[in-house]
């Protein structure tokens, strides 16, 4: 079974990536049994029969899909998977924090696709808590990428206050 | 100037502990080429033409001589003796050892200097006036707003991977000397109708293949908003710039397609959702970070010092330097100071490792220790007392540092080009002699008086040609070195995009070219008139007709710019 940094931790992990094939079409595809990460294209054509069928569903947003789509439902999923086709492609960084910081998306986010250990500590500033290593790549090695830095200027997902609101008065250096 | 606190410094050396070992993973073959390109472009290292080449950050252009020792101390150990200034303010050094920059980036961590996201497709290197803090023509000092800037954008997570690189310029006084339009965003501090100080934001910007100068998007920008507003935009950029095409990712083409009123209405639609929050600066923040460049302890003198006047009727030469390269302060008695690196023979913008230190023991003697990098690719000392200037003159020119040429058309910016830089189309370096060369009689310099003359390699401009009284573009036709000349450009609050003068030149014609153009501003020039306003009122016409008196154009066919890979300063 494939194993996934989670929460920092490695864990065995059963989620199924769901892809559309060349001649599969959301309205058609069949849906697998459970557990599952769906399309967004597939969730957003069967939304009421993926609510009858799954008790906790997944989905996957691509780079160039917003999380807007899913406003109203975040709660629903227990697994919200934003994908990263290369690592240089940044859109799914705003995703995430769009997902925690405007929709208060609680459950989980998880990194797929083209998923390296030297990108994971922004992921996790953004929002993201698991991380689906591309194939090649050890979880357990990776997961020193996770905290290279011990702080940061900015707010994000992972702290609400940017530096200058925590530590003023600090002294020189 | 800024000074760093604990997070600061221990950022800055994670970073260099997470570069060492990224360097170590790749070498173990852990980590594929590919994989490493972004990361060590985000610390400032490309491959060039013959080798690595790594560009040293230098936050919107300012040096504390400590900093100079230490370049030239690294230039001298790891590379060859020389650093190349750039039109962002950073200095590049051109022969580093590939697995040396760890070690370089350790070095430069210990005299708060980093490589951080000087290339890649991030934020970049925030720039603003050479003469922050001094300039009487200032509203007030920029830099604060700048460090504002640099921290936020230092490791900004979200933005670690935009479509393309992305530069931020900041202007704070009545004339802009940092090119704000010229830039992904450039922001002009103003005063609001209440006293406020904020923002005019302007955005879409930027030279490069499609040269197009910013446009306004926001009026005015209350200061404490200026984070979550940038964040707005990035935010819209980094979601809807175009990653389809390398050379239609920038944000301009992203402000164009939408229109700027459309672009404005949804950065104003993604910043309601942002404004007001824990990103709004406060007033404790900005008074904090002005602390640190807290006016030096300037002292109280006279408004003109009466040795220094008779100096200047007697000694031509000084009397020269001090028309070209000595600028007003807002302080009796104190002036600043351009070091021209544009010395005869020597390539625009470099400065050798025996001239940092000399540059660094002039910073130290007469500037409080502080020096600062123009876009210009100079170098300016600040505060010097009036009375101080003929030591400094003669330290200078014993130096080479003291050429009179400031503002001047030989006081060129001029990017690496051809010789350096893998992406050129054609030389630049060799044309900027040739016009040394051709322009060598200082007299006649003066003559001439205010001209910019800017050189670019390739279409990426990193030499701004397109902003110059004169461009030079290097083109490829067949394998042969051509360049393109524009005319008409010009920086500062009346900005304007330089317009091409028709088919472009063999190397060896360029200079009689532009010796053309300025027998034409010559003969025809009103006694107060610089290059470019006899240029605006006669227009383009006589100065293009001239150019192509009696050449041969029959080898000129229609030049293909090459298409690169895109970089710049
Ligand atoms: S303008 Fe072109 S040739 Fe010159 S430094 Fe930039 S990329 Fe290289």
């Amino acid at each position: 079974m494939p194993r996934i940094i989670s929460n920092h931790c490695i864990v065995e992990d059963h989620w199924q990536v769901l892809t559309l094939a060349a001649d599969e079409t959301p309205a058609t595809v069949t849906l697998p049994a459970a557990p599952v990460l769906l399309p967004l294209a597939v969730w957003l054509a069967r939304r009421d029969e993926i609510i009858a069928r799954y008790p906790q569903p997944g989905v996957w947003l691509d780079s160039d899909e917003g999380p807007e789509a899913l406003a109203g439902d975040t709660d629903r999923f227990a697994v919200i998977a934003v994908n990263f086709p290369k690592f240089t492609d940044g859109r799914s960084y705003s995703s995430a924090r769009l997902l925690r910081e405007r929709y208060r998306y609680s459950g989980e986010i998880r990194a797929i696709g083209d998923v390296l250990q030297d990108q994971l500590f922004y992921m996790r500033r953004c929002g993201i808590n698991a991380y689906a290593l591309r194939a090649d790549k050890d979880p357990e090695k990776a997961l020193a990428g996770l905290t290279v830095f011990s702080d940061s200027y900015q707010a994000a997902a992972d702290q609400p206050l940017p530096a200058f609101r925590r530590h003023a008065t600090q002294e020189p250096a | 100037m800024y000074r760093y606190d604990r997070t600061d410094q221990q950022l800055i050396d994670e970073r260099v502990a997470q570069y060492r070992d990224q360097m170590t993973r790749h070498l173990a073959g852990e980590l594929s080429a590919d994989e490493l390109r972004p990361l060590r472009l985000q610390n400032g290292l490309y491959i060039q033409r013959h080798g690595p080449m790594l560009r040293i950050a230098i936050p919107y252009g300012m040096l504390a001589a400590a900093q100079l020792r230490k370049l030239a101390e690294i230039s001298r150990r790891y590379d060859r003796g020389i650093g190349h200034l750039t039109t962002r303010q950073n200095m590049q050094l051109n022969w580093p050892q590939f697995e040396e920059t760890p070690e370089i980036l350790g070095e430069l961590a210990s005299v708060e200097m980093h490589a951080v996201q000087t290339s890649g497709n991030c934020i970049r290197n925030i720039t603003s006036d050479h003469f922050a803090g001094v300039a009487a023509d200032e509203l007030t000092d920029p830099r604060p707003y700048c460090e504002l800037l640099r921290q936020w954008s230092t490791f900004h997570p979200e933005f670690a991977f935009l479509p393309r690189k992305f530069k931020i310029a900041v202007n704070a006084a009545a004339q802009d000397r940092a090119v704000i339009r010229a830039h992904d965003i450039g922001l002009d501090l103003v005063r609001g109708d209440d006293g406020e100080l904020g923002f005019r934001v302007f955005v879409g910007g930027g030279l490069g293949r499609t040269p197009i100068l910013g446009k306004l998007v926001r009026d005015f920008l209350p200061r404490r908003h200026l984070l979550s507003y940038l964040d707005a935009i990035l935010r819209l950029y980094n979601r809807y710039g175009r990653r389809d095409n390398l050379y239609k990712a920038r944000i301009k083409i992203l402000v164009q397609a939408l229109g700027i009123e459309e672009f404005g209405r949804q950065v104003e639609a993604e910043w309601s959702e942002l404004r007001d929050g824990p990103t709004t600066v406060p007033d404790a923040e900005f008074a904090r970070l002005a602390a640190h460049f807290a006016p030096p302890a300037w002292q109280t003198l006279p408004a003109e010092d009466p040795a220094h006047t008779a100096l200047i009727s007697t000694d031509k030469a000084f009397a020269n330097w001090v028309r070209r390269c000595v600028h007003p302060h807002k302080t009796p008695g104190y002036a600043a100071v351009t070091l021209s690196l544009k010395a005869p023979g020597v390539a625009p913008g470099d400065i050798s490792d025996v001239q940092m230190i000399a540059v660094a023991e002039l910073a130290e003697r007469f500037s409080f220790g502080e020096a600062r990098v123009s876009h210009e690719q100079n170098l300016v000392l600040a505060d010097v007392r009036q009375s101080d200037l003929h030591a400094v003159w003669q330290i200078a020119r014993s130096q080479r540092l003291a050429t009179a040429n400031i503002g001047l058309l030989t006081d060129m910016i001029c990017c690496p080009g051809g010789d350096l830089c893998s992406l050129a189309n054609a030389r630049s370096i060799p044309i900027a002699a040739a016009v040394n060369e051709k322009f060598d009689d200082l007299d006649y310099l003066y003559d001439i008086g205010d001209l910019s003359l800017n050189i670019s390699g390739c279409m990426n401009s990193c030499g701004h040609h397109h902003v110059a009284n004169i461009g030079i573009l290097g083109v490829d036709k067949n394998d042969e070195e051509w360049y393109q000349i524009t005319i008409g450009g010009q920086q500062g609050n009346a900005a304007t995009i330089g317009k091409v003068i028709g088919p472009s030149f063999y190397a060896m014609e360029v200079p009689e070219v532009i010796a053309a153009l300025i027998d034409v501003y010559v003969e025809q020039r009103t006694a107060s008139e610089r290059f470019i306003d006899t240029l605006q009122r006669i227009g383009i016409e006589p100065f293009k007709t001239r150019a192509y008196a009696g050449r041969d154009r029959r080898r000129t066919a229609k030049v293909e710019h090459r298409e690169t890979e895109v970089v710049s300063a």
